[in-house]
């Protein structure tokens, strides 16, 4: 963060060599009290990555337990805590805090404003989501359960009623699961009115709507989202903790309430969830893609208009969680076609991106081989999704094995890959540093061997009979060597996000220099020093065009002549 | 109760996907093949009409989208090897192009089609499967969930047994499906065993109904699908299908009390003077317990703990010492019997057939 020019010639710089103890501890007060978008956004990266390593030991924990049958490694008690942990954080401290992070960071700096629309709400936002975590994760010392000291929830992340209620969950271990969800809700909240009113009142002259980036309108629709889906998910947290606390019967079977109520709430919450994770990441693509292919995104108004469509669709999917639970067959075919239509708003997207990179010239640098893996990834979880949507199927496949190697798919194959894609392409402009290169080639080819020896085999033992959530299996099932085999790939993944971890660490004191614009690209972000100054932008910048610096760049052939 | 659907197009798209069955197959049938005599319980091996029907669907589906995969994954290869930059043109950028309507309407009508497709194949089959009507000759059982065993209860014949459902095999001569009525004693559990049927769940308040018609006779494996606690992986489903002579056998058999053996009368005090009639029930006893299993006829079951371990005199044994040998976290207590009070009582139940 250096003033690159200081005003007066011939001062002499008295700043000591090193850090004293009095200045630390002001660094980090800098850090706790910052209301600045871009280091709040490296606060939510920084808690999301810290929370993606210890959901993946969670991760590689239920995957040496599962590798052979009857085995010990884990207790079932811990292996229901833990299934339940990793679900819940890699969704709420991982997904969510990554998301927001790079939407903190990407959209002032995108639209050409100098923070974002209200940067306390800000603050609180983000340390409303970091009490949440550090509650739901106390809960590993002071749940105060079933067995013993400390007892994290175990009722899978889903917590269907009525396993939640006090007769099969004593103890507090559901509440803390509950409160932290009902506390980083009304972070999540925050932060989407935030990024709504940043995008609607915040942009730089020139900035139409249809001229901000993919990224930015993609996080405008995900806000948008989250006002509706998150209000169902913290409703159902109230009424649980009501159930629990004050003599409810909303979920309570035994005296008239309804399990089947839980499950429309959770999943009126749940699946539009899954669409606020990936949304982002398609934003992520849909500025990384171009960059690396050195073409304008390909349909762009369609692009938008796909993404909103997605967004109202998502609303209507909720029950094909639920073709199990005995609704009519009348009720299970609405819920098919709705899901069924999804596929097309998505399968627009998935055309654009390749028909962005027909005609280009595609550089294979990291952060476009972590898209392009998604691309494919992402076009099998699509397809898999149909298969899940056609009802009797489903009733098959449903809480099989199939099932989490579908929705891993999504969440790995598609979001945590544009993730890494995401740090790969923008980790220059924050630390004015580029990731090692080789380092990320290996990082990705051996995560991404690693998904595939993982989650390709596991829709086959799904196919094979073998559900969720079970601590451990018979050996005369044949599930055997198919679990020892995605076991290994969890394996490799590990090793591959460890080679990450070091990757962000060394890169930042010994990468190369990364300039204002190291990869030749054509949003605002790029126009600034590497890392951005404070106030973002010396002066307010003007657009004529979704690539500014396309334009600049090219004033001979401009993007304005052209865009519709 | 036939679905036509599958006699018609059905042939044609096996032949398409056959890649994939291949793959399937010898994926099954390996695993199967080395890990013993019983096999996986596939949803690729079906032996009842609901499971049949939704594997034919299946291959329908696997057909268009591996079709669709065939298809986007092979432009986007070919996309990558002859749009890559190349050394010698790194300077000038590639035209830009901003999108072209006719292409962009070609690629959102065909998926609308597809969709068309796919909704009118997959609503025939929901309502075929599940608006079916029960048959008079069917067979009526009540499946009601526990944490973490199965009570199986037919009303008409007044049986009451635990984690081994017995039918008879429905032929196409002589069709006798086994409607199943699903109830839940606690929390949500889910009815799955992938060769009969697809799942569907026990929830409580909730009564559910499913179908199943198996085609031969033999024994299929299942378990609880849907997350019910601490024992969830240990709620083991066995269902023996019966010739109709088999099936008759059982029935008079279970009909019966409690066997009587005046040689294991200090096992049956125990039992009788125990907290054991807390929860179970042994028919012509004092037993009346619901909260466990029914023990009427345990001798005549394979398995104890609902799958978790082979029903022999040892096993009973260290059962009854402390269930947490074979199912942690089982909610039948350790007994805290003396050694001969075990013995006793272990030569009561194995005269129970």
């Amino acid at each position: 963060m250096a003033d690159q020019t200081l005003p007066i010639a011939g001062t002499i710089d008295v700043t000591p060599r090193r850090r004293s103890a009095a200045q630390m501890l002001e660094w980090l007060h800098g850090w706790v009290v910052t209301v600045d978008h871009k280091r709040l956004g490296i606060l939510y990266m920084v808690y999301g990555i810290f929370f993606l390593l210890v959901a993946g030991v969670e991760a590689l924990a239920i995957r040496i337990q599962l590798a052979w049958p009857n085995n010990h490694f884990l207790s079932p008690e811990t292996y229901n805590e833990f299934f339940t942990m990793h679900g819940t954080t890699m969704v709420f401290l991982v997904g969510m805090t990554i998301v927001f992070g790079f939407g903190n960071y990407l959209v002032p700096l995108m639209v050409g404003a100098r923070d974002m629309a209200f940067p306390r709400l800000n603050a609180f936002s983000f340390w409303l989501t970091a009490l949440g975590g550090l509650l739901l994760y106390y809960s590993f010392i002071g749940g105060f359960g079933l067995y013993g000291m400390g007892a994290a929830p175990d009722v899978g992340w889903w917590a269907y009623a009525p396993l939640t209620a006090r007769a099969f969950s004593p103890g507090h271990a559901t509440d803390y699961w509950a409160l932290s969800l009902i506390v980083m809700g009304f972070g999540t909240l925050g932060t989407a009115i935030n990024i709504i009113a940043t995008t609607l009142s915040m942009r730089c002259r020139g900035m139409s709507l249809l001229r901000m980036p993919l990224f930015v309108w993609l996080m405008l629709v995900v806000s948008g989202l989250t006002l509706v889906t998150i209000t169902p998910l913290t409703a159902a947290q109230i009424m649980l903790t009501i159930d629990r606390y004050l003599g409810g019967h909303f979920f309570d079977t035994q005296a008239g309430g309804s399990a089947v109520v839980w499950m429309h709430f959770f999943w009126i919450f749940g699946h539009p969830e899954v669409y606020v994770l990936v949304m982002p990441a398609f934003g992520i693509a849909s500025e990384i893609i171009p960059v690396f292919s050195r073409k304008a995104i390909f349909g762009y108004p369609a692009m938008v208009a796909a993404s909103v469509g997605i967004a109202f669709v998502s609303l209507g999917v909720w029950a094909h969680h639920m073709f199990t639970v005995g609704m009519t067959s009348v009720g299970n075919t609405f819920f098919v076609l709705s899901t069924m239509l999804v596929g097309i708003p998505t399968g627009i997207k998935i055309f654009n991106w390749l028909a962005t990179l027909w005609g280009g010239k595609i550089q294979f640098r990291v952060p476009m081989l972590f898209c392009l893996a998604f691309l494919i990834q992402f076009l099998c979880a699509g397809l898999t999704g149909i298969m899940l949507s056609v009802a009797p199927w489903n009733w098959q496949l449903h809480n099989s094995y199939f099932v989490i190697a579908h929705f891993h798919y999504v969440l790995v194959g598609a979001i945590v890959f544009n993730i890494f894609a995401g740090i790969y392409y923008w980790y220059p402009k924050v630390t004015g540093r580029m990731l090692d290169e080789t380092l990320g080639k290996w990082h990705f080819w051996l995560f991404f061997i690693g998904f595939h020896v993982t989650f390709d085999t596991m829709h086959f033992v799904g196919f094979l009979g073998m559900p969720r959530s079970i601590y451990t299996y018979e050996p005369d099932r044949g599930w055997a060597h198919l679990n020892f085999v995605i076991s290994m790939g969890g394996m490799v993944q590990g090793i591959a996000v460890l080679i990450f971890a070091w990757n962000l660490v060394h890169s930042y004191f010994k990468g190369k220099e990364a300039g204002n614009d190291p990869w030749d690209a054509w949003t605002l972000e790029w126009a600034v020093p590497s890392p951005p100054p404070v106030y973002n932008f010396a002066a307010d910048p003007e657009v004529h065009s979704r690539r500014p610096l396309w334009d600049l760049k090219h004033p001979e052939d401009p993007d304005w002549k052209y865009e519709a | 109760m036939r679905f036509l659907i599958r006699e018609r197009a059905v042939g044609v798209i096996r032949q398409r996907a056959a890649g994939v069955l291949c793959l399937l197959a010898a994926c099954s049938m390996r695993a199967a093949w080395a890990e013993g005599p019983l096999g996986s319980p596939s949803i690729f091996a079906p032996s009842s009409t609901p499971a049949r029907t939704i594997l034919d669907l299946s291959w329908f589906v696997i057909a268009i989208t591996g079709g669709i995969f065939v298809t986007v994954g092979g432009l986007l290869a070919w996309a990558l090897i002859r749009y890559r930059a190349r050394k010698d043109d790194e300077l000038s950028e590639p035209p830009q192009i901003y999108g072209s309507t006719q292409v962009e309407m070609a690629w959102t009508v065909i998926p609308i089609l597809i969709v068309v497709v796919l909704f009118l194949t997959t609503t025939r089959i929901i309502f075929a499967i599940q608006d079916a009507p029960e048959p008079p000759a069917a067979l009526d059982v009540t499946v009601v969930g526990h944490q973490f065993w199965w009570e199986f209860r037919y009303p008409k014949l007044g049986i009451v047994t635990a984690n081994e459902l017995h039918v008879p095999v429905s032929t196409a001569q002589d069709p006798r499906p086994t409607f199943l009525r699903l109830m839940s004693a606690d929390v949500d559990h889910s009815f799955w065993v992938p060769e009969l049927a697809g799942k569907t769940d026990l929830i409580p308040n909730h009564p559910n109904e499913m179908w199943i018609d198996p085609h031969r006779t033999g024994l299929f494996l299942g378990q609880c699908a849907q997350f019910c606690g601490l024992e969830h992986a240990k709620m083991l489903l066995r269902v023996y299908v019966d010739t109709p002579e088999q099936f008759d056998a059982w029935v008079e058999q279970q009909k019966q009390a409690g066997v009587q053996d005046p040689a294991v009368a200090a096992g049956r005090h125990v039992f009788e003077t125990e907290a054991c009639t807390n929860c179970h029930t042994i028919a012509g006893t004092a037993a009346r317990g619901t909260f466990g299993p029914d023990l009427t006829h345990l001798a005549s079951r394979a398995t104890i703990a609902a799958g978790a371990a082979m029903n022999t005199p040892q096993n009973l044994r260290a059962w009854i010492q402390d269930p947490n040998t074979f199912k942690p976290g089982a909610l039948m207590p350790a007994m805290q019997l003396s050694d001969e009070q075990v013995d006793e009582l272990v030569a009561y139940l194995d005269t129970l057939h």
